[in-house]
């Protein structure tokens, strides 16, 4: 019974500590996929004399990746109810190529105030909108969550790591004897241990099997997807094929370092 | 003959303010039956658990099985110790094990084949009258019996010196007479050299021995 408890302590350490690695990693996939939204739809005004092509723009900075003409149509038609269709030619005539840059990935707000200085150095652009102001807004909330959620995650890894410790000193106490009695008769440290490695390694798996599990199942109800479908974002939140691995070589390693540190820690005592 | 233990100026005890063995000198032949006796607190135990290295030497040498016991590496310590089989008054048993596996803790630590192991486990419970009780744990058993199942690991790999610390200190007449006909059979017929840590030497005892005594810290051959 003492046994099993011992087990189950370890087990939830280690599930708590998996559940807030899978969380950080899910959220960090909706922020992604966030920023991934705000970079499809920002996009950089450019104003230029000349007709510039895509290659240009991408020896400038080969993070944009599409530049669209933008039509001055809609604005001149406004105008022309206000003046003659002749002033509305020769106006269309003389106005310089309008184009929307697209980029590859979200940009920093520093990163598009350089890039808007980089397309000035060129004579043909007369003019560059980058939306700083209002980019710089959205960045620094993304931001702020990004924090909020490493301090969240960085507070349960501590408590966890002091449960893990705790739970230690517990199996230091429990494997203490036997490990005397087996060195009594010469047993190599690996071999009065391998109890210790074994059980450490079978609850770190149990903990891993039962994170797995509680995620497939979020992700399979679809319970996050359809809030998330709220704000227009589907993210894979679980990706069994990368979390698995990791989950579960977390939960070995720190179980083996847990096991390493009471063996480290035994002193014979007679 | 050969020295199986051989101690020169030999100081041992717990930090260098208590001394309990101080520059004892003396030595225990190959094949011997000894008995160490000595009042409560003299160091008997002391001596005993420096032959097994539980207790590092505060000054002089021991030599134990041709090994050097000053300063000895873990490596070399679990060598020695695979040769030698210990009793303990509280019996040292793994409490979550069953007896047999207990019994077979030796053979494991040494290497032997499972099936050889088990026939040998059988063998020993035989001899310690447990047959019966191969599947128990300790806790299930009467002291006596615990002994008898320390006995017989102590015996299991055939060790060339078995260290026995007070091995019948508080058991019935049954359980000391197997403890005692065990440990005589492994001298005679093992050819083990066995030292005995007592209070008192039994009278009944069939085969010669040689004996020391602990006084105020000196170990000396009682003639």
């Amino acid at each position: 019974m003492k046994s099993l408890k011992s087990h189950f302590s370890l087990i939830t350490a280690l599930f708590s500590i998996l559940i807030t690695l899978q969380l950080f990693l899910s959220l960090d996939r909706i922020i992604g996929a966030y920023e991934q939204r705000l970079g499809d739809n920002y996009g950089i005004v450019v104003v230029s004399d000349n007709n510039l092509s895509l290659a240009f723009f991408q020896s400038i900075d080969s993070a944009i990746n599409a530049v669209e003409p933008l039509s001055p149509t809609r604005m001149l038609q406004q105008l022309q109810q206000q003046t003659g269709d002749s002033q509305i030619n020769l106006m269309a005539l003389n106005l310089p190529h309008f184009y929307r840059l697209r980029m590859a990935h979200f940009i920093t707000p520093d990163a598009a105030r350089v890039l808007g200085e980089r397309l000035l150095r060129y004579r043909a652009i007369t003019r560059v909108e980058t939306f700083a102001q209002q980019h710089d807004t959205v960045y620094r909330l993304l931001q702020l969550f990004k924090n909020v959620v490493s301090v969240l995650a960085a507070v349960v890894l501590l408590v966890t790591s002091l449960l893990i410790v705790k739970e230690m000193r517990l199996w230091q106490f429990q494997h203490r004897e036997r490990m005397n009695i087996m060195a009594l008769f010469g047993a190599p440290v690996w071999l009065r241990s391998a109890v210790l490695f074994r059980l450490a390694i079978v609850d770190a798996v149990i903990a891993s099997v039962i994170a797995t599990t509680v995620f497939l199942l979020v992700d399979h109800y679809g319970w996050m997807a359809q809030l998330l479908s709220l704000v227009q974002l589907q993210p894979t939140l679980f990706q069994p094929l990368h979390d698995v691995p990791l989950l579960t070589g977390v939960a070995i390693s720190l179980s083996i370092l847990l096991a390493s540190m009471i063996v480290m820690g035994h002193k014979e005592e007679v | 003959m050969d020295k199986i233990i051989v101690a020169d100026n030999l100081s041992l005890g717990y930090g260098r303010h208590e001394t309990i063995i101080s520059k004892a000198t003396f030595a225990i032949d190959s094949g011997s039956f000894v008995f160490i006796t000595g009042a409560s607190g003299s160091g008997k135990s002391t001596l005993l658990k420096s032959f097994f290295g539980a207790l590092p030497l505060l000054s002089g040498s021991l030599m134990v099985g041709g090994v050097d016991m000053d300063n000895i590496s873990a490596k070399k310590l679990n060598f020695l110790r695979r040769h030698v089989g210990i009793v303990f008054q509280d019996y040292k048993l793994v409490k979550e094990w069953t007896i047999d596996k207990n019994v077979m803790l030796p053979l494991l630590i040494n290497g032997y084949a499972r099936d050889i192991s088990e026939m040998q486990v059988e063998k020993l419970l035989g001899h310690v009258k447990l047959t019966h009780q191969r599947s128990k744990y300790p806790m299930e058993l009467s002291g006596g019996e615990q002994q008898r199942v320390a006995m017989a690991r102590a015996l299991a790999h055939n060790p060339i010196l078995i260290l026995a610390d007070e091995p019948t200190g508080n058991l019935d007449e049954y359980s000391s007479k197997v403890i005692w006909n065990l440990l005589e059979g492994a001298n005679t017929q093992l050819e083990a050299t066995v030292v005995v840590v007592t209070h008192h030497i039994p009278e009944t005892l069939g085969i010669k021995y040689k004996h020391f005594h602990i006084e105020h810290g000196d170990v000396y051959e009682v003639s």
